[in-house]
């Protein structure tokens, strides 16, 4: 596992996103198609990633971590905020400038069979990069390269996605991704969909491959424990907003924010005897809808700390003598696992 | 007879014996059951678990008579010693719904989207029991606010897609416990759910079991789940039963190669920083042509020439029953770590 705490800490981190927001409108139906009002999906969120780490982006289903994920890339393009990589801005290049820029970031999907296209062979699935960016050298060698890197064989190239299980495929997902030789890997959700005696060779695979190409990662999931083990640093988001960032055993050993602490309390352990003994932190209800967030605090309708000044002052992203930055006004360091009750 | 807990003197409410299911397709038969048997007792919960395609669905689909008309099945299924597979039609439409009802893992496609989920909670209960339409509907607003709905004499009135998923969810449960059934079967009850309200669902569940008294058969993928809740495991590799015994005995000491396999591929919140995953190599059979011997042994550690030629019966070792030639290396195993 790559260990930037030992490395030269470089002065700019390869991607460094500030402030960044993205709003979807609601649009009225029929012809008209007024906007009635706006989801905000990400509501001023910041990161960085230094080269060489695996940053884990974590949270439920509506948090945004995908549209984070894609408003990187620039596949959406973000309502406002900042996206650097390598010290450059993302927001405002011409298209081609950043296409150019792609080449050093690419994408897996959670779903191999949705975004590789059945009617083209693993090869031209693998080489389409390269021939869209008219890279030089011999195509055919490199694919069969890669094919190798990510466990596959050679002669798996003439064959086409339905002829291959749902590992294989993500291997192959993650072969295109590697094909250009990118600095940033984003992983949207890259295991979600698979049995776990396949997600645990496809997280292996991940590792070796980061270790060996000096990979970054930002992985983005909703499985707490997915993330744990693969992730350096880790950010928590709950409605469009960071609660929580820190290290893995900061975040995940002594977990400051109310809704870190019910996430991780939530999460079953396979161990019967454990279980038993865990103490839990049910939430009670669900999360707000995005399109009309609660005021102040996101996370006070379902917090048991709320005080009125959480309703009346939404909390940054600060740290406040924890030892990492908490997005809450009563932020307690609480080390679930070793404090089970009786 | 293999796979039971032949120690215990009653009756079980469910007992499943040598189960086969195939589904006929243009290409052959897909044999997604291949001889299971399980029982279940009164007021335990049992946890079926396996991977995708493992046919831990469709042996509960089977027991509940809601397979396609094509499906071939062969065996035997008891409800407190009558036999199911020769229930008339109206018989068995009296067993489901009120001794033995369902949850399914996707509330939004088992509820009716144009009927109030009070409304359908009612029409249950008078299917069984002979209320006036009074009564069945406090009754649902009873239920509702057992399962945890807020506001449940408000929301009795809600049609499912004003819902969130958990508290559709949660609405199925109070269906599935309305006529007070002796067991309930949960078909991946949270998989669709985020981590929060899976917490929040199983809690209920427990709850609804709880308050019913009824046996519970869980079917689900997730190893954590199966910790939370179950008494008993039996975990299910390519239709067939690899191992069945106490959770709490098969999570401590594995007697089957796939079922150490499984947990230690898992990555554990746990686990000490660093901890290397262990995959299963390869990837499971075709249902279509599995294996001669044990579908396991293509993808085994353990797997001599005895496991691709001889299929392993399920047999006694320690406290648990395994179906693996090698089994008690693997429990010994276990302990020596």
């Amino acid at each position: 596992m790559s260990n930037p705490a030992d490395l030269p800490v470089e002065t700019t981190p390869l991607l460094e996103v500030t402030d960044l927001v993205k709003d979807f409108p609601i649009r009225s139906k029929g012809a008209i198609r007024r906007t009635v009002g706006m989801v905000q999906a990400v509501n001023g969120v910041s990161l960085h990633i230094n080269r060489g780490e695996t940053l884990g982006l974590v949270g439920e289903s509506g948090s945004g971590k995908s549209t984070i994920a894609r408003c990187i890339l620039r596949l959406i393009e973000p309502t406002s905020g900042s996206v650097r990589f390598k010290g450059q801005e993302l927001a405002g290049l011409s298209r081609r400038q950043l296409q150019a820029m792609r080449r050093n970031m690419q994408i897996v999907y959670q779903d191999p069979m949705a975004s590789l296209d059945p009617r083209m062979t693993v090869s031209a699935i693998i080489s389409e990069p390269l021939r869209i960016h008219r890279t030089t050298g011999d195509i055919g060698a490199r694919v069969g390269e890669l094919l190798e890197l990510v466990g596959l064989r050679p002669e798996h190239g003439n064959r086409y996605p339905h002829e291959f299980s749902g590992g294989q495929r993500q291997r192959i997902g993650i072969a295109r991704a590697l094909a250009l030789a990118p600095d940033l890997i984003i992983l949207d959700e890259p295991v979600s969909a698979l049995d776990v005696s396949i997600q645990a060779g496809v997280l292996n695979l991940l590792e070796d491959l980061q270790r060996q190409l000096g990979l970054t990662y930002l992985f983005v999931a909703h499985d707490l424990s997915v993330v744990r083990h693969i992730s350096d640093r880790v950010a928590v988001m709950y409605l469009g907003r960071i609660v929580e960032t820190g290290t893995g055993p900061e975040v995940y050993e002594t977990p400051a924010h109310p809704y870190t602490q019910a996430l991780l309390s939530a999460v079953p352990i396979p161990d019967p005897k454990l279980e038993k003994r865990r103490r839990r932190i049910v939430l009670e209800g669900d999360a707000p809808n995005p399109a009309s967030p609660p005021s102040g605090c996101r996370f006070r309708t379902r917090c048991w700390k709320a005080e009125l000044i959480c309703t009346e002052y939404d909390p940054e992203l600060l740290d406040l003598g924890i030892g990492h930055p908490v997005a809450c006004h009563f932020p307690t360091p609480d080390d679930l696992m070793g404090s089970e009750q009786g | 007879m293999t796979g039971l807990d032949s120690s215990r003197a009653e009756t079980p409410v469910l007992s499943v014996r040598d189960l086969e299911v195939a589904f006929p397709t243009p290409d052959g038969d897909v044999q997604a059951v291949r001889g299971v048997s399980w029982d279940v007792y009164e007021g335990e919960v049992l946890a079926i678990a396996g991977e995708s395609g493992s046919g831990k669905s469709v042996s509960v689909m089977a027991a509940m008579g809601l397979l396609p008309a094509t499906a071939q099945v062969s065996g035997s299924i008891a409800y407190r010693g009558r036999d199911v597979l020769a229930m008339s039609d109206k018989d068995l439409e009296r067993l489901r719904g009120s001794s033995i009802s369902m949850v399914f893992q996707d509330p939004m496609t088992s509820l009716n989207p144009v009927m109030a989920v009070g409304a359908q909670i009612a029409e249950g209960v008078r299917i069984h029991q002979r209320v006036n339409s009074r009564t069945a509907r406090s009754k649902a607003v009873e239920l509702l606010d057992l399962v945890g709905l807020p506001n449940a004499g408000q929301r009795v009135d809600s049609y499912p897609h004003e819902l969130s998923g958990g508290m559709r969810q949660r609405a199925m449960i109070a269906m599935a416990i309305a006529n007070d059934p002796d067991l309930l079967i949960a078909d991946e009850p949270t998989t669709a759910l985020d981590v929060t309200i899976q917490a929040q669902v199983i809690d209920v569940l427990e709850r609804a079991r709880e308050a019913t008294g009824s046996a519970l058969v869980i079917i689900t993928h997730d190893l954590g789940v199966v910790a939370r809740i179950a008494h008993r495991i039996l975990v299910m590799y390519a239709g067939r039963a690899a191992e069945t015994g106490m959770a709490d005995g098969v999570f401590e000491r594995p007697s089957h190669p796939y079922t150490a396999g499984l947990l230690g591929s898992i990555p554990r919140l746990d686990a000490p920083k660093g901890t290397r995953l262990m995959p299963i190599d390869g990837a499971p059979p075709s249902m279509l042509a599995p294996p001669p011997g044990c579908a396991f042994a293509p993808r085994c550690p353990r797997a001599t020439p005895l496991c691709s030629q001889e299929i392993p019966e399920l047999r006694p070792i320690g406290n648990q029953q395994s179906a693996c030639h090698h089994g008690e290396d693997q429990y010994n195993e276990a302990e020596d770590v």
